[in-house]
């Protein structure tokens, strides 16, 4: 051996076979897409008509009603009247200065994809907390979930569903559901050992184990984890937007191609005074609902 | 209860290996192969060996040991929270190792029901719910387990605290809510992990007496494990002592301190304040030498030349105890009685209650009563002190 480059250059492969790779993967996933993508969008269908249900909901329901209802809302949820005439007050703010439909849009599609990873992510969290062969494999599957740049994992989405409403969701939930899934499977492993033991020994089932004792004893911290689902959702509601989601991250984006820094910065803050809504109103139930585990010991 | 002499637990050669594969190791562990052995040859921890116990119907069984002896290992044994990499557990007969996940539910719902440690309430019920946890989830309407969870916490001495949460109450109402829980599923045999360790020395005493007044109505088989020899002695009607994951002794408490078996035992009860813990009954002699049943003190005459005291019974009625000196003190004409003293002990009684008496009683001896006021036996300054101080302490 003669030739020592690869002492000073990585010895890495050709050109010709990493493009053969790469056409070889790409060509398989587009023929898996064109065979399959029309049947895996039907089976998004009815999600698709639920979306576009609820969001025509929000925005073609008088405003007053809205804002009425949301006030109302926040007041049962939290039990404050401070918190409740914040968020009037700032959706009030986000209607006059003309962001109100692009405000119920992202309000939309961010209550559908917190129930949907709700739904998903607190039975995915169980079977982590109820195996540790599911936690070690699923959890290094939430660490890429976390880090894989969203725009990487947007490529299979829009070349198997297209740009829309569907792909926009599914790229959210990816981004947003490791909290939850993570929080729920910590919550119920610290539930006290002699609790559960104590149910067991009393003769519960599995089911009454998970629903009466598991569960409401880890729902503060599985709270946590669905505030911070609902963050990161809404974080990313701009990068959405990049494949047709409309609402308050398409006039951002707009923005950053034109350099329109107010119209920018109105969205920007309408977008954050939604996070400060649905994180308040989410932390002040969860401690309302687990009054009894601080507050007023006296022992 | 004409059964209580057949066992209601039965545990036989239970074997409980810690570690990747239990059953490659139990080999070795069976043939005698030494815990640190184990550990160091296989990586694996021996939690218990060859334990074999029977449990009475109706008693208290104490299970003592220190720290890391698998005492709460053992106890977890007894409803399958833990199950054993060999052996049996039989409770009236069957093997409950053998029950399917449905029978076992069955099977702890109806048959034992358990007080942990730091009590292992439910956070989020309130005391009610708690004590009524084992009725409501066998499916049981709640106005009716309402109104017997109600009686139980009365009986414990919580009434009207009902709607508190547990975070609201201190450690001791914590382990009375745990306990009225236990009694509430009328179960008849309830198990007790160090129950009253973590509670502090007073409400620890209370306790210990509620539950021997509760056990004198009731009459359920206890499990209770325990660390506090004192308590043991208190509570138990028998105790086994375990040490390393091994039964060392099984026995009555007079038996663990006037017998202990090895010097672990033995350590153990050093400690203990044996003028609470002994009976009379416990080391009183036989009365068979020291009894005269005669009709008159002249009666007496031969056999006080043998003996320096007798006791005089006149048709199995205790008259008195009878010395030489005190007959010669009354022909003297000092005394007017022949009779020494007409001092009695009980055999129930501890110790520490007949030591002042014993003690007054001059240098004779003390005839000691049962309950219905027959004489059972005799008791000598020589045994009291035997007892107090026996000679391995001295050394």
């Amino acid at each position: 051996m003669s030739d020592h480059s690869w002492l000073t250059e990585f010895p890495d492969m050709s050109r010709r076979e990493l493009l053969g790779i790469r056409k070889a993967l790409d060509g398989t996933y587009r023929d898996f897409s064109r065979a399959y993508g029309d049947q895996i969008e039907a089976f998004f269908d009815p999600l698709l008509s639920f979306l576009i249900w609820f969001e025509n909901l929000l925005l073609h329901t008088p405003w007053w009603l809205i804002l009425g209802f949301i006030s109302a809302l926040v007041y049962f949820l939290s039990r404050s009247w401070k918190l409740s005439l914040g968020v009037t007050v700032s959706l009030l703010a986000i209607g006059y200065f003309g962001m109100w439909e692009d405000t119920m849009r992202t309000l939309s599609i961010i209550t559908v994809c917190t129930f949907l990873s709700i739904a998903i992510g607190v039975p995915i969290g169980i079977l982590m907390a109820r195996s540790n062969r599911a936690q070690s494999l699923i959890t290094p599957l939430l660490d890429i979930m976390q880090t894989m740049p969203a725009f990487v994992y947007l490529i299979p989405v829009v070349m198997l569903l297209g740009i829309g409403k569907i792909p926009g969701l599914i790229a959210v939930i990816i981004y947003a559901i490791p909290p939850v899934i993570r929080l729920t499977n910590l919550g119920i492993r610290l539930v006290p050992q002699e609790t559960l033991e104590a149910a067991t020994a009393y003769g519960a089932t599995p089911t009454q184990r998970l629903f009466g004792v598991q569960l409401p004893l880890a729902m503060p911290t599985i709270m946590a984890g669905i505030n911070q689902t609902i963050m990161m959702a809404l974080a990313m509601v701009v990068i959405a937007s990049m494949i047709g989601v409309k609402g308050l991250g398409q006039p951002v984006l707009k923005s950053i191609t034109n350099q329109y820094f107010t119209l920018g910065l109105l969205n920007g803050l309408a977008i954050v005074a939604l996070a400060i809504m649905f994180d308040r109103v989410s932390q002040s139930y969860a401690k309302r609902a687990q009054r009894h585990l601080g507050d007023n010991q006296n022992g | 209860m004409d059964n209580s002499a057949s066992p209601l637990i039965e545990i036989e050669s239970l074997y409980q290996i810690f570690g990747s594969s239990p059953e490659s190791v139990l080999p070795k562990v069976k043939q005698g192969m030494s815990k640190s052995e184990v550990l160091a040859e296989t990586g694996h921890t021996v939690g218990l060996r060859d334990i074999n116990l029977s449990i009475r119907r109706g008693e208290i069984f104490v299970i003592m040991g220190l720290s890391g002896s698998g005492k709460s290992t053992l106890i977890r044994h007894f409803n399958r929270l833990i199950d054993p990499t060999a052996g049996k557990i039989k409770v009236e007969g069957d093997d409950i190792l053998t029950h399917s996940a449905k029978d076992l539910i069955q099977f702890r719902r109806h048959k034992m029901s358990m007080v942990f440690q730091h009590f292992g309430l439910m956070p989020h019920h309130c005391v009610l719910d708690n004590v009524g946890y084992g009725l409501s989830i066998k499916g049981e309407k709640r106005e009716v387990w309402a109104e017997k969870a109600k009686e139980w916490l009365e009986t414990v001495g919580l009434e009207g605290y009902e709607d508190q949460y547990p975070s609201q109450l201190s450690g001791g109402q914590q382990q009375r809510v745990g306990l009225a829980r236990a009694l509430c599923t009328d179960a008849e045999i309830l198990l007790m992990d160090e129950a009253f360790s973590a509670l502090d020395p007073l409400i620890r005493y209370d306790m210990q007496s509620q539950l021997i007044e509760l056990q004198k109505k009731l009459q359920k088989t206890i499990v209770f494990i325990t660390h506090d020899l004192d308590e043991a002695l208190r509570l138990g009607d028998r105790i086994a002592v375990l040490k390393d994951g091994e039964m060392v002794q099984v026995g009555t408490p007079e038996d663990i301190i006037l017998n202990p078996v090895d010097d672990y035992v033995r350590d153990f009860a050093k400690d203990v304040n044996r003028a609470k813990a002994l009976k009379v009954s416990h080391i009183m002699s036989s009365k068979e030498q020291q009894v005269r049943d005669c009709e008159s003190v002249d009666d007496l005459h031969d056999t006080l030349s043998t003996s320096k005291a007798v006791i005089w019974t006149k048709a199995g009625m205790l008259q008195g105890v009878v010395t030489a000196r005190s007959i010669e003190a009354c022909q003297n004409g000092s005394t007017d009685s022949p009779i020494e003293h007409t001092l009695s002990v009980n055999e129930g009684d501890y110790l520490q209650k007949v030591l002042p008496l014993a003690l007054s009683s001059s240098n004779s001896i003390l005839p000691v009563l049962n309950e219905e006021n027959q004489i059972t036996g005799c008791l000598t300054h020589l045994e009291l002190a035997n007892a107090l101080s026996p000679k391995e302490l001295e050394a």
